[in-house]
């Protein structure tokens, strides 16, 4: 509908989601600027996590249109959206168990590699040295990301917190230009969640990325955030700066409560 | 939780070390210490594999009289065992690394087989085509392709079969696959036992099968050259068997060797990603389609290599090889022997197709010979599996050989420096993992 306007890595423009009768996200129109932190809150049910699935391909709009970077990613299927730079992690933890933290991260660098089946077979010189160069970048990226000494640890056998750290250096893995974090510091406790919003302020400072997210958390949304959208069925009911939807009337008896602007 | 695990087996070796000294064998553990370490680290499979090559020069000195099993395994029926390993290697492929449920392997049996049949026989009396075949005399008509390239013809064939078979299937997840898997193993046995009439073209010769089939061989040159066998049949005295179990299990060594290195490559990574978290899997950059795609392929590839060999090796290929069962069969094996653990799948593998081939037959004939029992125990042969899979499930469910064996190996030398690679690491650790034995062994507890 809209060509992407200047400086706007990821636009959607009324994009609409349906589960038979329900209706999940409503002509939602949504822009995400360069090199930002945007979040989006709303109250359980209000269609964040849908339209963070339409965004990465696992579900597919009902109507509505998606640009990331200046293409049509509305049809396309996650690995390719994901190859075309949206990163993201899970709401509920999604890493693979039995793998160790090493090999999850290097599931995320997939589409970066290129060792195919018959240089695989007979090691060739290219495919080792990628690999070798892989396991290296997997290994900063683990510390990086604040994980030491579990690069061979199952990835179920650690710390929650660790688990969620693990599924951000796998979503960085893949290279975004967009990182989608849906609830990262749930179930973490206070100590930790400053230490993981500290980590992700020190990962926009680092790499030329935008980070979207989804948190519940307030302090962590309104400390971090650029831009907050508000959703309620589906609907974006407001749209500012952290100051701007603290004072937003629907905003508060929507979702905040009398009590949260204190 | 690991750094104590770690520390009980820091000291029980140390216990071991000790107890060793005290009994005058540390001179043995110093001869041992100084072979090179990659020695150490795969000494169980070098032996095993020393063991099963010279095989053929000691199977007729073997006692016959072993209590329970009676003897061991004849060439013959070594090189049935050995092929139904491949199999289940292939299959571990499919099942164990992309944790696809496929009911329908035997139908990749079948089609290698048959391609095998197509390619070396005289089943098509209309052409006469010769490329490279051995002791096929010129007059003789029908297609004669050498079995060499019979046998890579045919396990392309049936990978290209099962990216065909793959592609409307492979959208499916867990039970809806198993099930359509399930229909196209049906269908292809169906398929060779009527194709004998296709509009009056006979493809399969129905029941019957294709028979007979051209044996391997190097032909005349290469003998003369470099004594390679002429052709694979009497005039190598005492038996031709010698040459197809050789050969057989060349094969086989090769298919777990590409299994090895594909599991550990980029795209073994991505069939396990699968296996654990499909979704997660496709969210972080892994085309889904494509590689389970690859993965049936593969495992098709090795499945219709081991079908063409056997067709050459009975000299025929027959629509009741390939039952349902067999299929079954397979996925006993790779269940038996640990999901995706390679080791644990070819030591099932050995053991289950020995129990159908041989081991059931003699374990009976010793239990009524020995006991007031009377029992026909091959009849029982599907319980007796299903038994096993039962106890295993209770006793021990992730398999003889559980896959992360190896890893966990890893993960104990790990605590050192970490900017070490990852192939750095292996190499540096391969001395502690000699020590308790080879990637191969079975675990303690």
């Amino acid at each position: 509908m809209s060509a992407p306007e200047n400086g706007d890595l990821l636009v959607a423009a009324a994009v609409r989601k349906e589960f038979g009768g329900l209706l999940a996200v409503n002509d939602l129109d949504f822009t995400i600027p360069q090199r930002s932190i945007v979040s989006l809150i709303g109250p359980n049910g209000a269609g964040k996590t849908t339209f963070f699935n339409m965004l990465t391909g696992l579900y597919r709009a009902t109507s509505g249109v998606i640009l990331f970077d200046g293409s049509d990613v509305t049809d396309k299927p996650p690995h390719a959206i994901t190859k075309a730079g949206i990163g993201r992690t899970f709401q509920n933890i999604r890493l693979f168990p039995q793998m160790t933290a090493l090999e999850n991260v290097l599931v995320g660098m997939h589409s970066r590699l290129k060792g195919g089946i018959l240089g695989s077979i007979f090691y060739a010189p290219r495919v080792r040295r990628e690999e070798r160069e892989a396991s290296e970048q997997a290994r900063e990226l683990l510390r990086f990301s604040g994980l030491r000494n579990v690069d061979n640890e199952l990835a179920e056998s650690l710390s929650y917190g660790d688990q969620r750290r693990l599924e951000v250096a796998r979503a960085l893995a893949t290279d975004p230009k967009l990182l989608l974090l849906d609830e990262p510091t749930a179930g973490m406790n206070p100590q930790e969640t400053v230490v993981f919003m500290e980590f992700v302020s020190k990962l926009r400072e680092q790499r030329p990325i935008s980070i979207l997210l989804i948190e519940h958390d307030m302090k962590v949304v309104m400390g971090a955030s650029e831009r907050v959208t508000v959703l309620d069925y589906g609907e974006k009911i407001a749209e500012g700066t952290p100051q701007e939807i603290q004072r937003d009337e629907r905003v508060i008896e929507a979702y905040l409560g009398k009590g949260a602007t204190g | 939780m690991a750094t104590r695990s770690h520390r009980a087996r820091a000291s029980a070796r140390g216990y071991r070390e000790r107890f060793t000294k005290a009994s005058g064998r540390s001179r043995v553990g110093v001869w041992w210490r100084k072979l090179p370490p990659w020695v150490r680290g795969y000494s169980v499979l070098i032996t095993v594999v020393t063991l099963a090559v010279t095989y053929p020069f000691y199977v007729d000195n073997l006692p016959t009289n072993i209590p329970v099993i009676l003897s061991f395994p004849s060439l013959h029926d070594s090189v049935t065992i050995l092929v139904f390993v491949m199999m289940a290697v292939g299959l571990n492929v499919v099942v164990g690394y992309a944790g696809l449920l496929d009911l329908g392997y035997v139908a990749f049996y079948a089609i290698g087989a048959y391609t095998a049949g197509w390619l070396a026989s005289g089943q098509f009396q209309q052409v006469n085509v010769h490329v490279g075949s051995v002791g096929v005399g010129s007059a003789e008509r029908g297609i004669h392709v050498s079995v060499w390239m019979v046998l890579l013809i045919a396990g392309i064939v049936t990978a290209v079969g099962g990216i065909l078979i793959g592609l409307p299937t492979l959208r499916l997840r867990g039970d809806y696959l198993a099930i359509v898997t399930l229909g196209f193993g049906e269908i292809i046995p169906q398929f060779v036992r009527n194709a004998d009439n296709l509009h009056g073209f006979d493809l399969t010769h129905g029941t019957f099968g294709i028979s007979p089939i051209d044996a391997p061989g190097f032909g005349g040159s290469l003998h003369s050259a470099l004594g390679l066998p002429v052709r694979y049949d009497d005039s190598f005295p005492p038996t031709p068997d010698r040459l197809f179990y050789w050969t057989m299990l060349g094969l086989l060594l090769l298919t777990v060797f590409c299994s090895f290195r594909l599991r550990d490559s980029r795209l073994g990574r991505a069939w396990i990603a699968i296996r654990e978290d499909e979704t997660a899997a496709g969210a972080m950059g892994i085309p889904l389609m494509r590689t389970k795609t690859w993965s049936y392929a593969i495992g098709a590839f090795f499945g219709g290599i081991a079908g063409a060999y056997i067709a050459t090796f009975n000299s025929g290929a027959f629509p009741t090889q390939f039952d349902f069962n067999i299929s079954v069969f397979l996925l006993c094996m790779v269940i038996l022997g640990g999901m995706g653990s390679l080791w644990g799948v070819v030591v099932a593998g050995t053991i289950l197709a020995w129990l159908n081939f041989d081991g059931l037959g003699n374990i009976g004939g010793w239990l009524n010979q020995n006991t007031p029992l009377n029992i026909d125990v091959p009849k029982y042969s599907f319980g007796i599996y299903g038994l096993l899979i039962v106890l295993m499930m209770l006793f021990r469910p992730t398999g003889l050989i559980p896959e992360r064996r190896r890893k966990l190996e890893i993960e104990e030398g790990t605590h050192g420096p970490l900017d070490e690679s990852l192939y750095e690491m292996r190499s540096a650790n391969e001395p502690g993992a000699g020590e308790r034995g080879s990637p191969g062994r079975q675990p303690r507890g």
